[in-house]
C-alpha cells in the first residue's frame, strides 16, 4: 500500500462573523496517498477551498478559525505546530497553484525569482543554483525558451504559460501533497487540457498526492482516483472516480451528474440544473444541508446528520433515504442517465 | 569558428569560389543578427518604468521640473564633492579671500571685502559679480551656488529619513492592521494635527541648532506623510493573490511585506517623495529665515533672504532676487516633477 501522506479526520473550520457563525466546513475526513489525486467538487461556497486553505493554515484569523478535527501530515500534526514550524511546510510539503494565474503572480518580480525564492527558502540552496532550478523547472512544465523566460516578468506571460509558471512555483520543492485549488476555470478551454496535463506529469515525475479542487466534473473523471463531494460544508459522498460516476448514491451527486452537457443530447435541450440556491451557511440546518433542495427529503434530513453508510469498497455516502429506495428512485429518473464512457 | 571556414572552403572547392564569397556569408550572418535584434525589440514590451517615461515626456511642466532637478542636482552635487577639499584648503593657507580651483563658486561665498560694500550696503550685479554683493562684500552668486548644497542635502537626507520611517512603520501598519495599525496610524494623526512650523520650532529647540539638527527635524516630522501613503496602498496590495500565494509558499510576514507587498505600493510613493523634497527645502529656508536653521556664516537661501530683508529699505533688491528666485525654482521644479509623475503613473488618467 502507498505511502499515507494525510489524514484529515473531522475537520471543521467557521468564521467568526458579525452577522453569525459561518459554518464553512463541517466535519469532512479523507486521506490522501502518494501518488494519488483526490477530486473535491461541489459548487460555489460548498467549502471546498476552505477545507484546502485550512490544511495550509491560510485561513484569515480572525474571523476564521479550525474549531474541531485532526490534520496529521504524515507524523506532524498541521494543527498543533508553531507558526515557524507551519511556514517549513507551505511551500515545501504542501504547495498550492491558485485559481486565476493572472493575479497569482507577483507583478513586479521576474518570474524566475519567484520560483527561486521558494527553492532558497526551503531548501537553502544559493542564487545561482535556485535560478538554474528555476530555469529547469519551467523547462519541465513546458514553457520554451525557458532560460530567457527566467528574466521575464508576469505581464509578458499569456495566462496558460503563467498558469504553468505557478505550477513550477508549487513543485519547485517537490511537495509531498499539492492542492490545486481550480487550477484551470480562468483558462481557456484549449488551455485547460494542457494544464490538466502538466499537473498530470508532474504528479507523475514528482510522485505527490494531489488534491484537486474544481467543479468541473470533466475534469475530475480525468485525473481523479478518489472524488469527494462536497454540499455546504459536508462531504455528502466519496468514493473512487467509477463510483461516484457510475454509481452514484446521493440525491446532489445525481443532480451534479445530471446537470452536466451531453455530448449524446440534441444541443437543443435545456440543462437540467439543481432547483433552489444553496444554503446560507450561518443559518445551516443541523441535518443535511442538501435538505431543503432534494427532491426526495423526508421527516429526519433537516434535524439530523445521517452517519456514513459504506455502499462499495471505499464508498461512502451520508442520506437517509434507505438503500433500496435510493436504487429505485435512480433507476427511476428519467434525467439520470449513465455518462458516456 | 574552424567548422566554418572548413565549409566555405569546401563550397569553393565544390562550386567555385565565385558562388560562396566573404561578403555573402557575411552578410548573411548580419541579415540574421539583425533578424534577432528587430525580434528582440518588436516583442520586447513596454516595461512599467519606460511607460511612465513616454507619457511624462509629453507632460511640459514636469519636464521643465525635471531639468530643473537635475541643474540643482549637479550643482549641489559639485559643491558637496569640493566642499571638503576646498575647506582644508583654505583652512591651511588662511587664504581666505583667495579663488578656488575646482569649484563652481567663482568667489570664495564667505570672503569679507569691505571695498565692494561701500556705505555698508553691497554692490549691485556687474560683470564679476553677476548676482551683485551683500553688505559685508560676499559675492551673492558665490553664496547662492554654496547654499544650493544645503538645499539639496536637506532636501534629501530629511526626506531620506522620513522616507525610512514611513517605509518601516506604514507597511506594519497596514499589513498588521488591528491594534498596531490603530496606534500607529493615531501617531501620525497626532503629527498632522501640529502647526507644522511650530513643532518643527520645538524639535529644534530641544535638539539645540546645528546643520545635522535641520535634517533630523523635518526628516523626523516627515514620516507620518509617507507611513500613511504606504498604508492606504498596502491595503489594497495584501489582499492580492499573489501574496496569499508567496504565503501558501511559505514566505514569512517580513518577506511578504519587504519583497512582495511594499514593492508594488511604490508608485505613489515616488510622487509624495518628490513633493515632500520640495517641501523641505522650503521648511529648512523658512527655519533659516527664523534664524535656528543654518547658522552664519554658512549659506542658505533663507538665510540670506533674512538679511535682504533687513536691508530692503535701502534699495538692495538683488540680495533678496536672487536666493529667492532660487528657491522658488527648486521648490516649483520639485512639486512640477512630482505632479507630472503621479499623472504619468495613474494608469486611469487617459490621455
Amino acid at each position: 500500500m502507498a505511502e499515507r501522506l494525510l489524514t484529515v479526520k473531522d475537520l471543521s473550520t467557521h468564521f467568526f462573523t458579525h452577522a453569525g457563525v459561518v459554518k464553512a466546513v463541517n466535519g469532512v475526513s479523507f486521506t490522501l496517498d502518494r501518488g494519488e489525486t483526490i477530486g473535491i467538487v461541489g459548487e460555489s461556497g460548498s467549502g471546498k477551498t476552505v477545507a484546502a486553505m485550512s490544511l495550509m493554515r491560510l485561513i484569515p484569523d480572525p474571523p476564521g478559525k479550525v474549531v474541531e478535527g485532526s490534520l496529521m501530515l504524515g507524523e506532524k500534526n498541521l494543527r498543533t505546530i508553531d507558526d515557524d514550524e507551519m511556514r517549513a511546510v507551505r511551500g515545501n510539503d504542501i504547495a498550492m497553484i491558485f485559481q486565476d494565474p493572472m493575479t497569482s503572480l507577483n507583478p513586479v518580480m521576474k518570474v524566475g525569482k519567484q520560483i527561486a525564492e521558494a527553492v532558497m527558502l526551503h531548501q537553502h540552496k544559493g542564487k545561482t543554483e535556485a535560478w538554474q532550478m528555476a530555469a529547469d523547472l519551467l523547462a519541465r512544465v513546458g514553457i520554451p525558451d525557458a532560460d530567457k523566460r527566467i528574466n521575464q516578468y508576469p505581464f509578458e506571460f499569456s495566462g496558460g504559460m503563467r498558469q504553468r509558471v505557478m505550477i513550477a512555483m508549487a513543485i519547485s520543492c517537490n511537495p509531498d501533497v499539492l492542492i490545486a485549488d481550480e487550477p484551470t476555470t480562468a483558462l481557456d478551454v484549449t488551455i485547460q487540457a494542457q494544464i490538466i496535463d502538466v499537473v498530470r506529469e508532474m504528479q507523475a515525475q514528482f510522485d505527490s498526492g494531489v488534491i484537486l479542487i474544481t467543479h468541473d466534473l470533466g475534469v475530475i473523471a480525468e485525473i481523479s482516483d478518489k472524488v469527494m463531494v462536497m454540499y455546504g460544508g459536508r462531504t455528502v459522498e466519496y468514493g473512487p472516480v467509477d463510483e461516484i460516476f457510475y454509481n452514484a448514491h446521493h440525491p446532489y451527486t445525481w443532480g451534479l451528474l445530471a446537470s452536466l452537457p451531453r455530448l449524446d443530447e440534441s444541443v437543443k435541450k435545456r440543462l437540467t440544473p439543481i432547483l433552489g440556491q444553496p444554503p446560507n451557511l450561518i443559518t445551516l440546518p443541523p441535518g443535511c444541508p442538501f435538505t431543503a433542495r432534494c427532491p426526495y427529503r423526508r421527516q429526519q434530513c433537516r434535524d439530523n446528520w445521517p452517519d456514513h453508510e459504506n455502499v462499495g469498497p471505499d464508498h461512502g455516502v451520508h442520506c437517509w433515504i434507505p438503500v433500496e429506495e435510493r436504487l429505485t428512485i435512480r433507476g427511476d429518473l428519467r434525467q439520470f442517465k449513465e455518462p458516456a464512457a | 569558428m574552424p567548422d566554418w571556414d572548413e565549409h566555405k572552403q569546401e563550397d569553393r572547392e565544390s562550386y567555385g569560389s565565385a558562388w560562396v564569397t566573404e561578403a555573402d556569408t557575411v552578410d548573411a550572418r548580419r541579415t540574421e543578427e539583425f533578424a534577432e535584434e528587430v525580434v528582440e525589440e518588436q516583442t520586447k514590451p513596454l516595461g512599467l518604468w519606460a511607460d511612465t517615461w513616454r507619457r511624462l515626456k509629453r507632460n511640459r511642466v514636469a519636464l521643465v521640473g525635471l531639468g530643473i532637478i537635475i541643474v540643482f542636482l549637479t550643482v549641489g552635487m559639485v559643491e558637496t564633492i569640493f566642499y571638503q577639499a576646498h575647506w582644508h584648503v583654505r583652512a591651511s593657507s588662511e587664504a581666505t579671500a583667495s579663488h578656488s580651483a575646482g569649484y563652481l563658486a567663482p568667489y570664495d561665498p564667505n570672503a569679507v571685502n569691505y571695498a565692494l560694500s561701500p556705505q555698508g550696503l553691497g554692490s549691485p550685479p556687474s560683470w564679476s559679480h553677476p548676482f551683485g554683493t551683500d553688505y559685508l562684500g560676499r559675492d551673492i552668486f558665490s553664496r547662492t551656488l554654496v547654499a544650493t548644497r544645503v538645499a539639496m542635502l536637506v532636501g534629501i537626507i530629511a526626506v531620506a529619513i522620513a522616507l525610512t520611517l514611513g517605509l518601516l512603520l506604514g507597511p506594519v501598519s497596514g499589513y498588521y492592521g488591528g491594534a498596531i495599525d490603530s496606534v500607529i496610524m493615531r501617531a501620525a494623526d497626532i503629527f498632522f494635527a501640529f502647526p507644522y512650523i511650530l513643532f518643527v520650532l520645538l524639535i529644534m529647540s530641544v535638539l539645540g541648532q546645528g546643520f545635522q539638527n535641520v535634517f533630523i527635524a523635518i526628516g523626523v516630522l516627515g514620516w507620518a506623510t509617507f507611513a500613511r501613503v504606504v498604508r492606504g496602498q498596502i491595503l489594497s496590495v495584501k489582499s492580492m493573490e499573489y501574496v496569499e500565494a508567496a504565503r501558501a509558499q511559505g514566505a514569512s510576514d517580513l518577506r511578504i511585506i519587504f519583497r512582495h507587498v511594499l514593492p508594488n505600493s511604490m508608485a505613489p510613493v515616488y510622487v509624495a517623495v518628490a513633493m515632500a523634497i520640495g517641501g523641505a527645502i522650503a521648511t529648512e529656508a523658512a527655519l533659516s529665515y527664523l534664524g535656528i536653521g543654518i547658522q552664519p556664516p554658512g549659506s542658505s537661501w533663507g538665510l540670506m533672504i533674512s538679511d535682504a530683508v533687513n536691508y530692503l529699505a535701502g534699495g538692495n533688491w538683488w540680495w533678496l532676487l536672487f536666493p529667492s528666485l532660487a528657491l522658488v525654482t527648486t521648490v516649483f521644479g520639485f512639486i512640477s516633477f512630482g505632479n507630472g509623475l503621479r499623472d504619468a503613473t495613474d494608469p486611469k488618467l487617459k490621455e
